[in-house]
C-alpha cells in the first residue's frame, strides 16, 4: 500500500491543490517519506483523463474567498419585508400567567406581537416520533419548560425596533419544580414535563439478539463501565436564517431558509400550518456558513416565521443571532451508558450489553430519537459481537430540545464501547491491540451481518489496522510514551475503532416501534438520492442534486462524477444545489445529513449522467453507423473506440436532441433531462426479531494518539494523533481530508473543550462562546490522516459516506489515552484540567490559621 | 442582540470629550476600540445614552518616554504598543504579557486604556500596571490628576474613575537596571480570559508578584528574598488570602494550586532573569 494510501497514480496528479494535500500528510514528522514516485514530473497528457478520484479544486471557492457568495441573510426580500425578534423564557419552568403586549405593541415601528394563544389558533402541534402526548407549538402554550424558549415573536420595521419592543412584553410567569437531571427525572413523583404523558420517560425499548443472558451467565469474565456523553453544540458560523411570505389569494408560503434536511421532517411544517405540502415551497440559499447538522431545527421557527407573515399580510423575515442560537437551537443529547461484556480469557467479546439512558430535554422534536437509533445496527462497532443486549430509554428535562450533532448517535455508543474495550484489555492484563484484533469483523466476512442487523458492505480491517500503526509510527511512540514516564511524566496510548454508517435507512427509526404497531404502521425502508443532469440545445450540462450541502463542495464533486460519464470537463458542467421544493426532484431522504452525499446523491448524479450518456450514445451511434456500446466519450467528442478520428462533437449530438427530435433513433425520446431517484436494496425495513440495516454503508476507522498531562496545570497536551480511513472509494481526496480535519476538530473541541451546560435550575451556563468553549485554530494538535479505498459493493461508484467518523472515535480515543496516562478507570467528558488536576494534585495544604478571615 | 438607540459623538480633542463627559456624566460612555463595550451594548448590559468616541483626538495617540515613564496615550492600540520598538527594553513584562491579550484582531482594535478602563479582573495589562506599580492619568474640565494602579481599580468591573473624567494615558514604570521579569498565563483557549495570570518582578531585595483572574482585581505581594519552605509557606498564605471562587471554567481550589505552583515557578524566573 502507498504510504498515504491515497487513490489512484499519483504521476496523474497537477493540481497544486492535491499536491499540497500530499505533501501535508507526508511532511508530518512521523510519517516516513517511502514513494520517490511522489517526486516524478507531471505528465498533462494523462493528467485530464478522469477527475473522480483527483483534488480538483472547489468550484465554491472563488465566490467564497471573494465574499461574494449568498447566505441566507444576503438573499434579496420584497421592499415591504418586517423583521422579527423572538421573546425567549427566562424560566426552565414555569407557567404563563399572562402576557401584556401593550407597551409593545404602542413602540415605533412595531406591525404585530403573537403569543402562544395566537399559534395555537392558527396552527397545529408538531407531531412526535414516538406514541407520547407531548405537547409541541411553534411558541410556548401555557407553560414554558426551558430557557430559551420562545414565548412571543414581535414584527417590526427593523430588527432594533423589534428587539426594542421584546424588551416591553411583560410576561407574569408561576415557576414550577424543575427537572434538570436525567437521573431524577425518570424517577416516580419527578415534576412531569408533560403531565399528559404521565412520566418524563416518554420511551422505553428492550432488544435481544443471540443469547446474551446465557453467554454472560457463563463467560469467564464480565467487565462493566458506566459512561456518559455530555450535551454539545454544533458551533456553525451562520445561524439560521427564515424568510417567510404568504400568499393570501391561494393561502400559499413561499419560504426561503437554510433548512438543510432531512426533508421527512419538512412534511410536519405544511402540516402545523394547515396547508397542502404542495401549498408550501422551500427554497434553500446558494450557500451556507455551516451547519454539522444544527440547520435540521430551523422548522419550528418556519412555522412561527409563516404565521407572522399571514397575520401581518407582509413577508417576514428572521435572522437568529448567536445568543439566541447557543441558548435554543438545540444540542446533542446526553447519555448515560451502562455497558457490559461477557469476556471470554483471551479477550475475545462473547456478549454485549448496552442500557443507555438518553436525555432530549422538554420536547422530542422529529426526528428524535435519531441518535438513540441511528447507530442500532452498529452498536457492536466494528467487531464481530454475536449476543447483544440493549434497553432504550428517553427521559425528557427542562432543557432546550436535542437536534442533531454531527456523529448523531456514534459519538455516544463509542465512546462507551471503545472506553470498554481499554477496560478489557486493561481489567485482564492483556495489550489494547491484541483485544482490538481479536473482535475486528475478519476480512473474509463481508458482507457482513452485525448482531442487531446492520449489513457491514466491505472492508479489511486488519489490513487497515496494520498500516495505519506501521505508517503512522506506533512504534516510536510507544518509545517516546516510555521515556516520558522515565522522568516521572503523565504520557499515555489510547485507540479507538469506528464502523462509520453512511446514509441512514428510512426505517430505521421505526425500530423503536414495537412489531404490532410497525405492522400497522406499514413497511417504511430505504434512502432516495436525487439528482437531475441536463443537456441544453447547445450541450451545456447543467446539474441539480437534493443534498442541500453546508459548505462540503458537493457542486464540485457532482461537476466531477458528471464531467467524467460525458467527457467533459468539471468546469464545463454548472452544478446548482439550491434545493427548491417546487420544482426540484427530491425526497424524504433528501438533504444534508447522515453522510448521506458520496453514497447517495453522488451515485444518482452518477446514474442521471449515464443515462444521458446512453442516449448520446444512440443519437452519435445512428449518424456514426456503429454500435452505442462501441463509442467513447472525451476531450467533448464522441467517438468510436476503434477509429478516435472519426469523433463529433459532443455538443452537435446533443443539440439533436432539442433541434430535431424527428431524426432521433427510434425509441429515443426527445430533449436530455434525465432524474433519477435512486434507492439502495439493502435498505430494508426492521425485520419482526428487530434487526435493523440502519445505514446502507460502512466505513473503516482507526485512530491511535498519543498524550501528555501537564503535572502542574492539568492541561492535556496531544502529542500525536493519527487516523486511518477506510470510507470507500474517495470521489476528491482534498475535500475528503478537508471532512476528516472538520470532523477532528469538533471531536477535539467535544473531548476537552466543549460542554454545553446548565445549572442544576435548568439556567444555561453556557450561554456565551466566552463560556462554551470552541477550540480555535490554536487548540487544534497537528494530525497523521492515512487512508485505505476498499469500494462499496452497494453503491454504483463504489462510494461509502464519511466526514462524521472522527466525531465518534476521538473523544475515546483520547480518553483511552488520558485513561492510560493516569491510570484511572473513569474518564469525564469533557476532560477539563480542573477535573484532571483534581486526580494529580493530592491534599491541599490548609489555610494558615493567622490568615484566616475575620 | 442589537444595541439600544444611543447617540454618537467622534471627538476631535480632549476638551471637546471632557466637555461632553461633564455635561452628561453616567448616562455617556466613552469608547475607544469597543472590544469590551460593543458586547456590552450588543447584550443590552450597557444603555448608555451618548458615546464620545476619542480614538481620532490626535493628543492620544502616542506612546511617549516621560523621565522613570513610558505614557501610552488612550488611542492607543494594544497592537501599536506590541509595534513599539522600544517595548522590549523599556517594559519587557508588559511585551511578554501583550501577546497573551486577546488575539490579534482585538488587538488591533482593543486599546491599551481601554483594557485598564474596563479593569476585568482577569486582563493582563490592569495586572502588569498593578505589577508595575504604575498610574492612571485621569482628565476632566476640572483638571488633570494621577491615581495610582493600586488605587485605581477597585474592583471587578470597577475603578476610581470619576463620570466626568477621561482616562487619557496610563503610565508604566520605566525597565531598571538589573530587574528581571516573568509572565504566566493559564486558560482554557489561546486569548481566553485568564483563570490565573501571574507577573514576576524581581529587583534587589525585592520579588513582586501580581496575579490576576482570582480576586476581583489584580493583587500583588512582595516575596522579598524568601525561599525553600518558606517561600511555599508565604505563597499558601497568598493563594488563600486571594479569595478567589468556583466559575465554570476553574475551582478556586485549582486556582489556588496555580498560584503556588505556578507562582513558585515566576518568583524563580524572575529572579533568574535579574542581572
Amino acid at each position: 500500500m502507498p504510504v498515504n494510501g491515497l487513490p489512484g497514480n499519483r504521476c496523474r496528479l497537477r493540481r497544486a491543490s492535491h499536491d499540497s494535500y500530499i505533501l501535508h500528510v507526508l511532511h508530518d514528522a512521523h510519517v516516513p517519506r517511502k514513494d520517490p514516485s511522489l517526486n516524478a514530473p507531471v505528465d498533462p497528457s494523462v493528467a485530464t483523463d478522469r477527475f473522480v478520484g483527483q483534488s480538483i479544486e472547489r468550484v465554491e471557492d472563488l465566490s467564497l474567498l471573494t465574499g461574494s457568495a449568498l447566505f441566507g441573510d444576503d438573499m434579496p426580500v420584497r421592499g415591504n419585508t418586517l423583521y422579527a425578534a423572538i421573546l425567549r423564557s427566562p424560566h426552565a419552568h414555569a407557567e404563563i400567567l399572562s402576557i401584556d403586549t401593550s407597551q409593545a405593541l404602542a413602540r415605533p415601528g412595531v406591525a404585530a406581537v403573537i403569543t402562544g394563544p395566537e399559534v395555537k389558533a392558527a396552527s397545529d402541534p408538531f407531531i412526535v416520533g414516538v406514541k407520547a402526548p407531548i405537547d409541541d407549538w411553534a411558541l410556548a402554550i401555557d407553560r414554558v419548560r426551558y430557557v430559551g424558549e420562545p414565548v412571543a415573536l414581535v414584527v417590526a420595521a427593523d430588527r432594533y425596533l423589534a428587539e426594542d419592543a421584546v424588551n416591553a412584553i411583560e410576561v407574569e410567569y408561576r415557576t414550577l419544580p424543575i427537572e434538570a437531571d436525567p437521573r431524577t427525572a425518570l424517577r416516580e413523583g419527578a415534576t412531569l414535563l408533560h403531565p399528559a404523558c404521565g412520566s418524563n420517560v416518554v420511551h422505553e425499548r428492550d432488544f435481544s439478539y443471540g443469547d446474551p443472558d446465557q453467554t454472560f451467565a457463563t463467560a469467564p469474565h464480565r467487565i462493566a463501565l458506566e459512561v456518559e456523553y455530555p450535551r454539545v453544540l454544533c458551533s456553525p458560523m451562520e445561524g439560521y436564517v427564515v424568510v417567510a411570505d404568504h400568499n393570501a389569494a391561494e393561502d400559499s408560503y413561499d419560504v426561503v431558509a437554510n433548512f438543510q434536511g432531512p426533508f421527512s421532517v419538512l412534511t410536519v411544517v405544511p402540516r402545523a400550518l394547515r396547508v397542502a405540502g404542495n401549498k408550501f415551497r422551500l427554497r434553500t440559499p446558494p450557500n451556507s456558513g455551516g451547519s454539522f447538522g444544527a440547520k435540521l431545527a430551523i422548522f419550528p421557527y418556519i412555522v412561527l416565521i409563516c404565521l407572522a407573515s399571514k397575520r401581518t399580510r407582509r413577508p417576514v423575515k428572521w435572522v437568529e443571532d448567536r445568543l439566541e442560537h447557543i441558548a435554543a437551537a438545540g444540542s446533542g443529547p446526553h447519555r448515560i451508558t451502562n455497558i457490559e461484556a461477557a469476556v471470554g480469557r483471551d479477550g475475545e467479546i462473547l456478549a454485549l450489553s448496552c442500557d443507555h439512558l438518553e436525555e432530549y430535554g422538554a420536547l422530542l422534536r422529529a426526528p428524535m430519537p435519531g441518535p438513540l437509533y441511528r447507530m442500532h445496527g452498529v452498536t457492536t462497532g466494528a467487531y464481530g459481537i454475536r449476543h447483544l443486549k440493549i434497553r432504550n430509554r428517553i427521559v425528557l428535562t427542562n432543557k432546550v430540545p436535542v437536534s442533531l450533532v454531527r456523529g448523531f448517535g456514534g459519538p455516544q455508543i463509542y465512546f462507551a464501547l471503545e472506553r470498554l474495550v481499554q477496560r478489557i484489555a486493561t481489567e485482564l492484563g492483556l495489550d489494547p491491540l491484541d483485544v482490538i484484533r481479536r473482535n475486528l469483523v475478519p476480512a473474509d466476512a463481508f458482507p457482513y451481518r452485525t448482531a442487531a442487523g446492520a449489513l457491514l458492505d466491505s472492508g479489511d480491517f486488519q489490513k487497515a489496522l496494520d498500516n495505519a500503526l506501521e505508517s503512522g509510527g506506533y512504534a516510536a511512540l510507544m518509545a517516546r510514551r516510555e521515556a516520558a514516564r522515565a522522568e516521572g511524566r503523565h504520557y499515555g496510548i489510547g485507540f479507538a475503532c469506528a464502523s462509520e454508517p453512511g446514509v441512514s435507512n428510512m426505517g430505521y427509526l421505526s425500530t423503536l416501534l414495537p412489531l404490532a404497531v410497525r405492522r400497522k404502521a406499514g413497511p417504511k425502508d430505504g434512502a432516495i438520492g436525487t439528482a437531475t443532469v441536463a443537456v441544453d440545445g447547445n450541450g451545456q450540462v447543467t446539474v441539480v442534486s437534493d443534498s442541500t450541502p453546508q459548505g462540503q463542495g458537493h457542486r464540485t464533486v457532482l461537476a466531477q462524477i458528471v464531467a467524467d460519464e460525458l467527457g467533459l470537463t468539471p468546469d464545463e458542467i454548472s452544478v446548482n444545489v439550491e434545493l427548491d421544493t417546487a420544482k426540484d426532484g427530491w425526497s424524504i431522504a433528501s438533504g444534508n445529513y447522515a453522510s448521506r452525499f458520496a453514497a447517495s446523491t453522488a451515485n444518482a448524479a452518477y446514474l442521471a449522467a449515464g443515462r444521458v450518456r446512453r442516449k448520446l450514445a444512440a443519437i452519435a451511434a445512428k449518424q456514426l453507423g456503429v454500435d452505442p456500446e462501441d463509442l467513447n466519450f472525451r476531450g467533448g467528442k464522441i467517438f468510436p473506440m476503434t477509429a478516435p478520428e472519426r469523433s463529433v462533437a459532443f455538443y452537435r449530438i446533443a443539440g439533436m436532441a432539442h433541434w430535431s427530435p424527428g431524426s432521433l433513433p427510434e425509441g429515443t425520446a426527445p430533449g436530455l433531462r434525465e432524474t433519477v431517484q435512486w434507492n439502495p436494496a439493502q435498505l430494508t425495513p426492521p425485520t419482526d426479531d428487530d434487526g435493523i440495516n440502519t445505514s446502507l454503508t460502512y466505513g473503516f476507522i482507526f485512530d491511535f494518539c498519543g498524550v501528555e498531562i501537564d503535572r502542574i496545570t492539568g492541561e492535556v497536551r496531544v502529542d500525536k494523533y493519527v487516523t486511518m480511513h477506510d470510507s470507500g472509494r474517495i470521489l476528491n481526496p482534498a475535500l475528503a481530508e478537508g471532512q476528516v480535519h472538520g470532523a477532528l476538530g469538533q471531536a477535539f473541541g467535544a473531548t476537552l473543550y466543549e460542554h454545553f451546560q446548565h445549572d442544576e435550575n435548568g439556567a444555561l451556563l453556557t450561554g456565551t462562546f466566552a463560556d462554551y468553549l470552541v477550540p480555535t485554530a490554536m487548540e487544534i494538535p497537528p494530525t497523521v490522516l492515512l487512508h485505505q479505498e476498499t469500494p462499496s459493493p452497494f453503491t454504483p461508484l463504489g462510494t461509502k459516506g464519511m466526514g462524521e467518523g472522527n466525531s465518534m472515535t476521538t473523544p475515546a480515543c483520547i480518553g483511552n489515552a488520558v485513561a492510560d496516562a493516569l491510570g484511572i478507570r473513569d474518564v469525564k467528558l469533557p476532560i477539563t484540567p480542573v477535573r484532571l488536576a483534581e486526580l494529580l494534585h493530592g491534599e491541599e495544604p490548609p489555610r494558615p490559621a493567622r490568615r484566616k478571615p475575620a | 442582540m442589537k444595541p439600544a438607540a444611543f447617540d454618537y459623538l467622534r471627538a476631535s480633542s480632549v476638551a471637546e470629550a471632557v466637555e461632553h463627559l461633564a455635561s452628561w456624566g453616567d448616562r455617556a460612555r466613552v469608547i475607544a476600540g469597543g472590544q469590551s463595550l460593543m458586547p456590552m451594548l450588543n447584550f443590552r448590559m450597557l444603555e448608555p445614552e451618548l458615546l464620545i468616541d476619542i480614538a481620532s483626538i490626535p493628543a492620544l495617540a502616542g506612546i511617549a518616554i516621560d523621565g522613570t515613564s513610558v505614557v501610552v496615550g488612550a488611542a492607543v492600540t494594544q497592537a501599536d504598543l506590541l509595534a513599539w520598538p522600544a517595548l522590549a527594553r523599556e517594559l519587557p513584562l508588559v511585551a511578554q504579557a501583550l501577546p497573551w491579550v486577546g488575539h490579534f484582531q482585538t488587538r488591533n482594535r482593543g486599546t491599551v486604556c481601554g483594557s485598564i478602563a474596563h479593569s476585568d479582573p482577569s486582563s493582563e495589562l490592569p495586572l502588569c500596571l498593578a505589577t508595575l506599580e504604575g498610574e492612571v492619568e485621569l482628565t476632566s474640565a476640572r483638571g488633570v490628576r494621577r491615581v495610582s494602579a493600586a488605587q485605581f481599580q477597585l474592583g471587578m468591573l470597577s475603578t476610581a474613575r470619576e463620570p466626568d473624567e477621561l482616562i487619557t494615558a496610563v503610565r508604566f514604570p520605566r525597565a531598571t537596571a538589573g530587574a528581571g521579569t516573568a509572565f504566566r498565563e493559564v486558560a482554557r483557549r489561546h486569548g481566553d480570559f485568564a483563570i490565573v495570570a501571574l507577573a514576576g518582578v524581581a529587583q534587589g531585595a525585592s520579588t513582586r508578584l501580581g496575579v490576576g483572574g482570582v480576586a476581583g482585581k489584580p493583587t500583588v505581594h512582595d516575596f522579598g528574598t524568601l525561599a525553600g519552605s518558606d517561600l511555599e509557606a508565604e505563597l499558601n498564605a497568598f493563594a488563600w488570602d486571594l479569595e478567589g471562587t468556583d466559575d465554570i471554567h476553574a475551582t478556586a481550589r485549582y486556582r489556588r494550586e496555580l498560584v503556588r505552583r505556578l507562582g513558585r515557578e515566576i518568583i524563580e524566573e524572575a529572579r533568574r532573569c535579574r542581572s
